[in-house]
């Protein structure tokens, strides 16, 4: 398990029409803005009925070049992962899709799974990135009228200085 | 101050039958003390330890205070239990503004008291920002022993009529930090009315 | 059955050919009721609704909120409930009163200072959480193979006591919502034996950060055996006690029985997973499908129902209350000697008495407290069943000593989406009921 090759294989393997890596011996899927739904729908067709998970990442300020994306799939700022359960075969499926900083919209996964209904609301709060199609695209961890998405690189983390007591000022 | 006076002593002397005689104020701040209702404002894990304290095991009912109020209205204390979120405070607000006079507040755990671990965007960092504090209680969580030493703490500043004069003095709440008591110590020896 | 099937051939009407559409054409949205279940007004429409009368007495409804600061929310959740008298017509869940910050917190403090972070999400089984964010780092470091037999007995140790005392709190938060309140003193008084143990083996009673990457932060002390045994023989009366106070009692089923009502197609579509899933008879349980740990090595039932009702959902728990002792039985038997942690001095700190001795030890110890060990770079995600559901940590790495990026995938959040659907056409009573037979812990909803 240890010694899985990180980028992935030469002749590269494909899976619902994306490229297949390998993450620690976890299967990784990437699928492009275009294909998303489709492949989501192929991937329901093929027994992967539960969607556990959809998150994002923000690689702004990540201190490596090489993202190990398979060739063919430009790196951009945002990421949506979906991780994705098939109940019959008892496999485990993650899905990745990258979004570009300008574009920063995705359709929404909801008419497939109601589940990501709160998860892409989380998506939007904290990293900004809008899906269209969503029936309640709003806020839903910080105050409705919160300005900026803290899970951003660029968002702060709000420390305030402590000041301890007895400490020199 | 004794409440229950020797009848020869007594300028209503020769009585035969027991009087227990005091000053209104007296008898007012002991039986708020004996029987402070908190409201329920337990938020993330010290709500837990607060449920655990009012259990069989740790017992708050012994101290007059095994009600928990749902109603700000009805209730004495509020023991902010847990941190305290952007999106909480201003409820928080309302819920002390809609408690009665007197009222008084227990920070329960540092998440509550400063902030805590999370000094970030998104807690609060310390109730006294929004509320007057009366006793911090620190711990993460504190353990029900700290909450009950808290608890009488405040019960014996009610009872002194000793909240007051810090309240006047600090112009919010009394401001009371008391020190932690680690889980399943030996018995400590606690020292009320002393700070 | 007879013998002379009727075969599949179109038959001569008008309406075509009968073949099953594929999985994904059948929407999931079809498969919910979607027609109204869950209440999309954001607060602004619902202040502005004005209590205009309506021709018709019975059909005006009204839009009232339960929480934030409710006795039987579970902590700090909203709902705001369409009402038609007393039957709840729609709802919407509005959480984020907790949140946290932890994810944002989590990119500013290191690998080892992460479980003091992931532990305080879901605060009622502290242990779990911990385990799943060491089982991630582990696995991004390379290391998940060679942990201790030991420790890895002992995670399993402290996970199913984690699993026994969260559901004896959902016992009691149950009992306390329904109205047997006695059930609340009686929950928490089997909760303190086993946290008067874990204070004993972890030094505190709640969000220890015990299980760390790498192993666990102490061995276990002398005489556990008997503590343990004292737990698991003090308990099969006390559970007989809440079947008699409980169970069988025609109060407690009238309560519970056909009240959230949620079929196993709309379960698995929203992503619900563990007690609620398994109530409608999808036996999944990942210690026994996805296994983890030595899951494999230790014989346990899942526990299923059939109704997928809220009485399913709580005899589901009380029984698996029974399951995870008889695992733990197994486990001590099973308990090998050994290491309590990995030996790879880049990842665990030496012993405290070997920094006098050895220049090394000081050094590594100096590394590990202050910038913290690096990790490789790359992605992970690891799922384990907590007592409610899978709860995930999905970690990317860029090779530095603190996660790029930490995300836990919360059982609670997923499933308070099942509450609308669960509530719809049911009394307010009956939403206390819901709420309860979810079991929702708001910090890691909200984190």
């Amino acid at each position: 398990m240890s010694d899985e090759v990180l980028d992935s294989p030469a002749p590269a393997e494909q899976l619902y029409g994306c490229v297949v890596t390998y993450s620690r011996g976890e299967k990784v899927i990437h699928a492009s803005r275009e294909n998303y739904i489709a492949t989501l729908k192929k991937a329901i067709d093929d027994s992967f009925t539960m969607c556990t998970d959809l998150t994002a990442v923000d690689f702004l300020t990540y201190a490596s070049t090489n993202r190990q994306l398979p060739s063919g799939i430009s790196d951009e700022r945002f990421e949506i992962v979906l991780n994705l359960i098939s109940l019959e075969r008892r496999e485990r499926l993650r899905l990745r899709v990258q979004i570009a900083e300008g574009e920063s919209t995705l359709p929404t996964a909801f008419d497939l799974f109601p589940g990501t209904e709160a998860m892409e609301r989380e998506v939007f709060d904290m990293f900004g990135i809008q899906f269209e199609g969503h029936p309640d695209p709003s806020r839903i961890l910080m105050p409705e009228d919160w300005e900026g998405h803290p899970l951003r690189k660029d968002f702060s983390v709000g420390r305030i200085p402590v000041q301890f007591k007895g400490a020199p000022s | 101050m004794a409440l229950v006076r020797d009848v020869l002593d007594d300028g209503l002397g020769g009585l035969e039958h027991n009087f227990l005689t005091g000053r209104i104020e007296d008898l007012v701040k002991w039986s708020r003390s004996r029987s402070s209702w908190a409201a329920t404002f337990g938020l993330a894990c010290c709500a837990i330890e607060m449920m655990g304290t009012g259990a069989a095991h740790y017992d708050l009912a012994r101290f007059g205070m095994e009600v928990f109020r749902a109603s700000p209205r009805q209730a004495d204390i509020m023991i902010v239990a847990g941190r305290v979120s952007q999106k909480m405070a201003p409820v928080m607000r309302q819920v002390y503004d809609q408690m009665m006079e007197p009222k008084w507040v227990i920070s329960m755990g540092v998440c509550a008291s400063t902030g805590g671990m999370f000094n970030n965007y998104a807690i609060v960092q310390g109730v006294d920002q929004i509320v007057p504090v009366d006793v911090y209680a620190p711990g993460c969580p504190p353990t029900p022993e700290t909450l009950i030493h808290a608890i009488e703490t405040l019960h014996q500043l009610i009872e002194d009529g000793e909240i007051m004069r810090r309240r006047a003095a600090t112009g919010a709440g009394a401001n009371v930090h008391i020190t932690e008591i680690a889980a399943g110590a030996t018995t400590t020896p606690i020292v009320l009315g002393v700070r | 059955m007879t013998s002379n099937l009727i075969t599949a051939t179109p038959a001569a009407t008008g309406e075509g050919p009968q073949e099953m559409r594929s999985r994904s054409e059948l929407t999931a949205k079809e498969v919910l009721r979607e027609v109204g279940s869950v209440l999309r007004m954001s607060e602004k429409e619902a202040s502005e609704l004005t209590s205009s009368p309506v021709e018709n007495d019975e059909e005006q409804t009204m839009v009232i909120n339960m929480g934030p600061q409710h006795p039987s929310t579970h902590g700090v959740l909203r709902l705001m409930l369409e009402l038609q008298g007393e039957k709840v017509l729609r709802c919407k869940p509005i959480i984020g009163y907790l949140h946290t910050g932890m994810e944002k917190q989590a990119e500013e403090l290191t690998y080892m200072q992460g479980g003091t972070n992931v532990t305080r999400m879901d605060y009622v089984s502290p242990l779990n959480n911990e385990l799943v964010f060491s089982l991630a780092v582990e696995k991004l470091l390379g290391i998940d193979g060679d942990i201790p037999e030991r420790a890895t007995w002992m995670r399993m140790l402290l996970s199913e006591l984690n699993r026994m005392s969260s559901h004896l709190l959902f016992m009691a938060t149950n009992g306390m919502d329904m109205g047997a309140v006695s059930m609340m003193i009686y929950g928490w008084r089997e909760r303190e034996e086993v946290l008067r143990f874990f204070q004993k083996v972890t030094g505190l009673r709640m969000n220890h950060n015990f299980i760390r990457p790498g192993g666990l932060a102490a061995d276990l002390p002398a005489g556990w055996r008997d503590d343990v045994l004292t737990i698991l023989e003090g308990l099969p009366s006390r559970l007989a006690e809440y079947d008699i106070l409980m169970t069988n009692q025609p109060i407690w089923r009238e309560r519970l029985q056909g009240v959230g009502v949620i079929t196993a197609e709309e379960a698995v579509a929203l992503g619900t997973s563990g007690p609620i899933l398994r109530s409608t008879g999808v036996a999944w349980d990942l210690r026994r499908d996805l296994p983890y740990l030595k899951y494999k090595e230790v014989e346990f039932d899942v526990i299923v129902g059939s109704y997928g009702d809220s009485f399913d959902r709580y005899a589901i728990r009380l029984n698996e209350i029974r399951e995870s002792m008889k695992i733990v039985y197994q486990v001590l038997d099973k308990m090998p000697s050994g290491d309590y942690r990995i030996q790879d001095k880049k990842v665990t700190p030496p012993p405290r008495a070997r920094i006098d001795e050895s220049m090394e030890a000081l050094i590594h110890h100096f590394k590990i407290f202050t910038e913290g060990f690096k990790v490789p770079e790359g992605e992970v995600y690891v799922g384990i069943e907590s007592p409610r559901g899978e709860i995930g940590c999905y970690i990317v790495s860029d090779g530095s000593p603190k996660p790029y990026r930490l995300h836990m995938r919360a059982p609670s959040f997923v499933n308070i989406q099942a509450l609308p659907h669960m509530m719809r056409d049911g009394l307010i009573a009956d939403a206390v009921a819901v709420i309860s037979s979810i079991d929702p812990v708001l910090g890691e909803v909200d984190r």
